[in-house]
């Protein structure tokens, strides 16, 4: 395994990370909600009437997030791989996978693990098992980003 | 009062994505590239959120209410069924060809990019698919 030193920035990711550990740990303690993302868009599209003020204005939270961001400082990288076709792709499956498993990286990964959760472990090892193995039949296998 | 804590609790956690390098797909990819030129950097945003996290998530497990006096609402369900394993491999596979999972997407909606809303619209139509499946299955 070659590790990649010279793109390895550990201090921003942990206090990024923390920094999300903080907006989960403050949406869970006021709101008596988990943060996990794909729940709250999926609620939201479902027109469940339950919470929805709540749910989308976390949601509105983090859609002016870079806005903020960007009165203060520059925006940091934010550089594409895929195509048009990829990003369709990529954007079906991620949308029908997270409804059917109940989560995503923020509500499993994140918030699920911190409270314990089997079901949440399993689906975590699962997103990263296949996300790994994307990677690899994609950029090793066949060569190329679609 | 609950509405201001949600916008703020969304507004870190959209600060923190962009602070720790998980709104950019290509470092998500350079992540998920075991087999290449490896950056474990997002290993850390996990510590780092799971580290902050599971003190409060711990204590709210054993309360009915939150610190506003709303209910706590913490997913119930128990079993490993087919939905959850599959369903979480069907993500993971998408989320290793764009790098780009669903709080990124909403992240980087609005900084411009064509990419952003191609992904959030494919994103939101496998959603809607999946209610779609769902009420038929139910009828």
């Amino acid at each position: 395994m070659n590790i990649d030193w010279l793109n390895f920035t550990p201090w921003s990711s942990l206090a990024g990370g923390a920094l999300i550990g903080l907006a989960a740990s403050l949406f869970v303690v006021a709101n008596g909600r988990i943060a996990g993302i794909s729940g709250l868009i999926g609620s939201l599209l479902q027109r469940s009437s339950e919470g929805a003020g709540e749910k989308a204005l976390f949601l509105l939270g983090l859609l002016v997030a870079p806005l903020l961001w960007g009165l203060f400082a520059a925006l940091p990288p934010i550089e594409f791989k895929s195509g048009g076709v990829g990003l369709i792709v990529a954007g079906v499956l991620v949308g029908i996978g997270t409804r059917y498993g109940s989560g995503c990286t923020s509500g499993h990964g994140v918030c699920g693990i911190s409270r314990l959760s089997p079901r949440s472990m399993v689906a975590t090892a699962c997103f990263m098992f296949s996300g790994f193995l994307s990677v690899f039949v994609l950029r090793h296998l066949l060569g190329a980003w679609i | 009062m609950n509405k201001l804590t949600a916008f703020i609790a969304g507004l870190l956690f959209g600060l923190g994505l962009l602070l720790a390098g998980m709104a950019n797909p290509s470092k998500v990819l350079a992540f998920l590239d075991l087999a290449g030129a490896w950056d474990p950097s997002l290993a850390l945003v996990m510590i780092g959120a799971i580290g902050v996290a599971i003190g409060p998530l711990t204590w709210a497990r054993h309360q009915s209410r939150s610190l506003l006096g709303k209910p706590m609402q913490l997913p119930t369900k128990r079993e490993l069924d087919p939905r959850l394993i599959g369903g979480s491999l069907l993500f993971g596979i998408g989320w290793g060809i764009a790098g780009i999972c669903p709080g990124p997407a909403v992240a980087i909606l609005l900084t411009g990019r064509w990419q952003a809303i191609v992904f959030m619209l494919a994103m939101l139509a496998g959603m809607l698919l999946f209610t779609a499946l769902e009420t038929r299955r139910n009828h």
